[in-house]
């Protein structure tokens, strides 16, 4: 009961403050601006073609109902929420009358399966790594690894897979750079494999930055840990050496880094939009890009809630199990 | 202040690596001024499409610019551009912070629920958001000043528990006690903590930003006619410059932004590990070569233990 009252409830109401605050930001951020979509549609449509001005007018009408920009900003506001809550996120400015929700629906479990897969592959390696070189900080090896990541780590995700693209893309025509997969979808190891065959680049993209952040992080972790009285106690006891670092010293740094994984979330969520761009993959981040460069402010906008969501939700998860993985958490 | 510099420079590799990287990148920033070229006309001046020559050290791309000579813009105005957000960006982050370390009470409470919402806020998406709608006006300035503001979250967090554990050291409390006025005991006693700190948060602040605006730009959401480093890649990609086999036009702006991220990321590691006092007492008293052992944490333990 204690628990609920000072760790859950406090973390689901910082949850709910979130995702008010970013859905206010992302309804008023294209309001505030001296655009009018519906001029720009209008725009669109009576480029090519002369419309009698009444249809225009009529037009406008209907247009701006459909896009929710009637009444006062606050009607608007209240209606925005109204039809949020029913999952309705308007029709496509670019795609019309297609609904974003739709858009959206489509791209989402390609940019799932990437994060999950990137997120897993690259804290593993990285809190295994880390504590490797920093119980071995002396080696050699653990040297050159570590200074091999302090020249990867400060490198945007863009110039990281921008290099992958040129190289392994390219230059030698290993990867496709292309798409997400070959065939038709289906559970046969065929489709599977192509799958992961056009998800190996943008993958290691993301996972390269994410491992380098994470073992100078285990890295430092390890390095303090390993100042502690049980593990002098464990080597003069002569336990081997890999039983300290995976079973001692690791899972003593794993707990700082599962928190943390939870505020580096929306980090690794930032770099694989922007992976997804450059390899045309086709999750979230592609659908972004062609939004963009259709100026489709309702698929933007439907990207940027369902991002705010996506990542508070998964913070408030991994703030949840925290109790579960720390007793001490549970029992304060 | 020199004394600082000169032994940071002769003790900690990273510093030294870093500041001579960013030497270069000075270099650049000054041979911008001498350019041959006007700044803002660039186009169209000499052969398309030249491979790297003695003419044109970096060759030429494909709307006729000399690749050096870009470079050179290109450093100086992604430099001002992150300048501009890290002066933004930090300037509320020192605020907001510093405020709510000293104040405390119902300002710290709301303020510090503003700066855990907004960290959680995926700040690419919305940055995109903003941009799109204002693509077409933005300027060079306008995009330093976007990237700012959304960039103060995580440092005024960190001003604030570094406002925070000095306000409990026993100092403070000599000072409060001896009767020294609040605004002395800050800008006296202080400041002279915040400051050094502030260094290495800039610089760090300086690495975000370099990377949000190669980000933007590449998006095609910046200024595409000044020449930044982002906007260079976003042309060399728009002129297919890979599959063209004229990759000097994309490699040079890529190794540009890699030398300059890691020139002020080593830095601020030389920096971080000068701030943390244990470190700075084994780096300054150790020669070179024992350097490594005296980092060892446990050999410290050994020496506790010696009688």
């Amino acid at each position: 009961m204690n628990l609920l009252r000072t760790y859950i409830l406090p973390r689901i109401l910082q949850w709910a403050l979130v995702i008010f605050v970013g859905i206010s930001a992302t309804f008023l951020i294209p309001r505030l601006s001296p655009r009018n979509p519906v001029d720009e549609m209008i725009g669109r449509m009576t480029a090519f073609a002369s419309i009698d001005p009444h249809a225009v007018v009529s037009m406008r009408e209907s247009a701006t109902a459909l896009f929710g920009l009637d009444g006062t900003l606050f009607d608007q506001y209240i209606r925005f929420w109204g039809r949020l809550l029913q999952g309705d996120l308007g029709v496509s400015f670019g795609n019309f009358p297609r609904k974003v929700s739709d858009i959206i629906a489509a791209g989402l479990p390609w940019s799932v399966g990437l994060l999950t897969t990137t997120i897993i592959i690259s804290w593993t390696i990285g809190v295994f790594l880390g504590a490797l070189a920093g119980y071995f900080h002396n080696r050699r090896w653990s040297q050159f690894l570590e200074r091999f990541v302090v020249v990867v780590y400060p490198v945007p995700y863009l110039i990281t897979a921008l290099v992958l693209f040129i190289i392994f893309g390219a230059w030698l025509q290993i990867f496709p750079i292309m798409g997400g997969s070959r065939g038709e979808p289906a559970l046969t190891w065929k489709y599977i494999s192509t799958v992961l065959y056009f998800g190996f680049l943008p993958a290691l993209s993301i996972v390269i930055g994410a491992i380098a952040f994470r073992f100078i992080m285990a890295k430092a972790l390890t390095t303090t840990e390993i100042a502690n009285d049980y593990v002098q106690y464990a080597e003069l006891a002569a336990v081997p050496k890999r039983k300290i670092i995976l079973f001692y010293v690791a899972r003593n740094t794993m707990l700082p880094q599962v928190t943390d994984l939870a505020l580096a979330f929306g980090a690794i969520f930032e770099g694989a939009l922007i992976t997804e761009i450059l390899f045309a993959y086709p999750g979230l981040g592609f659908v972004l890009y062609n939004a963009i460069y259709n100026a489709d402010y309702n698929i933007i906008m439907g990207i940027a809630l369902l991002s705010i969501v996506g990542v508070a939700t998964a913070m408030l998860i991994i703030d949840l199990l925290y109790p579960v993985l720390d007793p001490r958490v549970r029992l304060r | 202040m020199f004394t600082t510099i000169r032994d940071l420079i002769k003790f900690s590799p990273s510093f030294r690596f870093g500041s001579l990287i960013l030497l270069l990148v000075a270099v650049m920033i000054v041979l911008s001024f001498f350019s041959p070229y006007e700044a803002g006309k660039l186009r169209r001046k000499v052969k398309r499409n030249q491979p790297p020559s003695a003419t044109f050290v970096f060759g030429t791309t494909s709307q006729g610019e000399d690749v050096f000579w870009s470079t050179t813009f290109a450093v100086r105005n992604t430099l001002t551009i992150s300048l501009i957000a890290v002066t933004i960006g930090r300037g509320i982050g020192v605020m907001l912070g510093m405020l709510s370390g000293y104040f405390g009470g119902i300002f710290d409470r709301v303020a510090q629920s503003a700066v855990e919402s907004f960290i959680v806020i995926p700040r690419l998406p919305l940055v995109i958001l903003i941009a799109s709608i204002l693509r077409g006006s933005m300027t060079m300035y306008s995009l330093g000043i976007l990237i700012g503001l959304f960039d103060w979250a995580h440092p005024s967090k960190r001003y604030r528990s570094q406002v925070l554990s000095l306000r409990e050291r026993d100092f403070t409390h000599t000072a409060v006690f001896s009767g020294m006025s609040t605004v002395r005991i800050v800008i006296r006693e202080h400041l002279p903590f915040i400051i050094p700190y502030m260094l290495a948060d800039v610089i760090s602040g300086f690495l975000f930003s370099i990377g949000f605006e190669v980000t933007l730009s590449y998006l095609g959401l910046a200024d595409l006619d000044s020449p930044t480093v982002g906007t260079m890649i976003y042309w060399a990609t728009y002129y297919q410059s890979v599959f063209a086999g004229r990759a000097w036009v994309i490699i040079v702006p890529i190794v540009t932004v890699v030398l300059m991220v890691l020139g002020f990321y080593l830095m601020s590691v030389g920096l971080g590990e000068y701030l943390d006092p244990r470190k700075r007492l084994v780096r300054l008293s150790a020669d070179a070569g024992e350097e490594a052992q005296d980092d060892d944490p446990r050999k410290e333990k050994d020496d506790v233990w010696a009688p």
